[in-house]
């Protein structure tokens, strides 16, 4: 192990190591807890200057249920969640389709077509950005929901085919030959054998990809406007503009608005990691 | 196999699909993944080359002008800016590989509770960048800003960080590399759990260790980590938008501009709806991330040959 364990080491290190561990947690989540404070705190803290000190008085209740009752918010969050969720279970599909095709198949163009899904999926957003929107346009779908999860499903294709090739690649060949010895359907091996294998690999991009779409704000720009479409990521900064010094309001709404993405890394952190880290150790 | 096929009587009249199962099947397997992709990205990717050449509003005919929006980039002031912070991101982005790996040995320990406070140094990168982007703002806020608090008790400051020309995309920039990091972080940490142990015992038995040790056994040993960390940190800093926008907007005088948001400005703002010239910008983007995508496609390349 490196570093040597710290526990090898005597006891002042120890205690030293300790009592740094927290010290250097606050610093780092230091922007984080300020926001966190902003939102408990009353609107006269920041008229009278009063921005990092302790809160005037406690006003978590009051704060949170403005941004609940009183704003777009809501709208905006289930948005999120209903251009998220379609576009997890769409990409996560087609993926897992095209995956299976690349990792158990060879036929010739196999690697460009692979190929393609990875150069793809690092494309500047950009250079898609023009013709993308006319074509939202030109189908009726701007300024909706699904016109954005169309795209979302089709890019986030790229990266999902690339993990889910990979992650078929590491499963016993022979399984697959078994089963075609037997006489089993390919599509009977694709979802009798290897989607029951794929579990793991299921439940990681699911987090992934619906963190990613979560927090997306460029396409929630270009494709859709207002709050009947937008999701949260949109929502937050019209949100900015129209309380533009009420930073009590404001954080109050970021927290909320950071709050499923952060919610599903901690229930699925061990998936979320294994499919950031994919690659990185082999 | 055609011996089975022939010398069976109920079999000839296996289906042209049958015969060829294992031939068809990936295909049609690729076949809604490649229609979708084909039309959201590879498509695209033509059209905005082909727009790129043409005068075009967005909604009224497009006239061909050549290499005109090329040649008037050329002499663009705001385009020279972009492509010059475009640079500073790349370079000082990168810092997020090293602090990444700093903060991943620091934390590779097994005390109690270590595993909440990984997650918990792993949260910014989860949090969204447009949250990011608000939070750092107010750090860095002229009059009221933690920022200017701190370096007030040292006796600095105060700074308008994202209101002064020279510092707003240095400032922009720290707030990416804060949820970059992160991300490096956990590459490396993964990195590390599948580090040799026998290798660094026989290193100390050799009596390497702290800087040496890192340096000559532990770094050769990351390189999957660090090839990852650097690719998703080359990507990170040429699709820098998100934080621009939401912090300065482009401004103060449009010096903290990259060529992703100047694109969209051109675009697809009250700066006017040039779709062409847009293009045309994001054409020079796209080949700036042409090179490391090939530099990507080549090492997957090799490794594939290598299997």
């Amino acid at each position: 192990m490196f570093p040597t364990p710290i526990e090898k080491m005597d006891r002042s290190h120890q205690l030293t190591y300790q009592s740094l561990l927290p010290v250097a947690l606050i610093l780092w989540l230091l922007p984080l807890i300020a926001v966190a404070v902003f939102s408990v705190k009353p609107a006269s803290d920041f008229t009278q200057g009063n921005y990092w000190g302790m809160p005037g008085s406690f006003e978590m209740v009051n704060n949170y249920s403005q941004v609940f009752f009183n704003s777009d918010m809501p709208r905006y969050m289930l948005n999120s969640v209903l251009i998220a969720i379609p576009t997890v279970i769409g990409a996560v599909a087609l993926s897992c389709l095209a995956g299976f095709a690349l990792g158990i198949y060879n036929f010739k163009s196999n690697i460009w077509i692979f190929f393609m899904f990875v150069a793809g999926n690092f494309v500047p957003f950009q250079i898609l950005m023009v013709p993308v929107r006319d074509l939202t346009l030109g189908m009726g779908l701007y300024n909706t929901k699904t016109g954005l999860v169309l795209f979302h499903i089709a890019f986030q294709t790229g990266f999902c085919t690339l993990f889910m090739r990979n992650f078929i690649r590491t499963l016993p060949v022979e399984l697959i030959e078994a089963a075609r010895v037997e006489g089993v359907a390919e599509w009977r091996i694709f979802w009798y054998v290897v989607i029951p294998l794929m579990k793991p690999a299921i439940a990681a991009l699911s987090v992934l990809i619906f963190t990613f779409i979560w927090n997306d704000y460029f396409w929630a720009v270009v494709l859709t406007q207002g709050p009947e479409s937008q999701p949260v990521t949109a929502g937050i900064t019209s949100f900015n503009a129209q309380y533009r010094a009420a930073y009590h309001l404001m954080s109050a709404g970021s927290i909320v608005a950071a709050l499923p993405p952060v919610l599903m890394f901690f229930a699925m952190q061990k998936h979320f990691i294994a499919g950031l880290t994919l690659g990185a150790v082999k | 196999m055609s011996n089975v096929a022939t010398s069976d009587t109920p079999r000839k009249q296996r289906s042209w699909y049958k015969r060829n199962e294992v031939a068809i099947t990936p295909w049609l397997f690729l076949a809604p993944a490649i229609f979708f992709f084909a039309v959201y990205v590879i498509w695209p990717i033509y059209q905005s080359i082909t727009i790129s050449f043409y005068d075009w509003d967005g909604l009224g005919e497009a006239t061909y002008i050549g290499t005109d929006n090329y040649t008037e980039l050329m002499d663009d002031d705001a385009f020279k800016v972009s492509l010059w912070n475009n640079l500073k991101w790349l370079l000082f982005y990168l810092l997020a590989i090293p602090g990444g790996l700093f903060i991943a040995i620091f934390l590779n320990q097994s005390v109690r509770g270590i595993r909440i406070y990984k997650s918990l140094f792993f949260f910014p990168f989860v949090v969204s960048q447009v949250v990011v982007g608000l939070v750092f703002s107010w750090f860095y806020l002229p009059d009221a800003g933690l920022l200017n608090s701190i370096i007030g008790m040292v006796g600095l400051g105060p700074i308008n960080v994202l209101g002064d020309p020279t510092w707003a995309t240095y400032g922009i920039i720290a707030a990416g590399l804060w949820p970059q990091t992160a991300y490096c972080m956990i590459l490396y940490l993964t990195g590390l759990n599948a580090v040799d142990p026998e290798q660094i015992e026989a290193a100390r038995l050799d009596g390497a260790k702290g800087l040496r040790m890192l340096w000559y056994i532990i770094i050769p040993q990351l390189k999957p980590a660090t090839f990852i960390a650097f690719v998703v940190t080359i990507v990170g800093a040429l699709r820098s938008f998100d934080l621009i926008s939401i912090m300065t907007n482009g401004g103060p005088f449009g010096q903290t501009r990259v060529l992703s948001f100047y694109m969209f400005e051109k675009a697809l703002s009250e700066y006017g709806f040039r779709m062409g010239y847009g293009a045309a910008i994001a054409v020079v983007l796209f080949l700036i991330m042409l090179v490391f995508i090939a530099y990507f496609l080549w090492s997957m390349w090799t490794e594939e040959k290598g299997r």
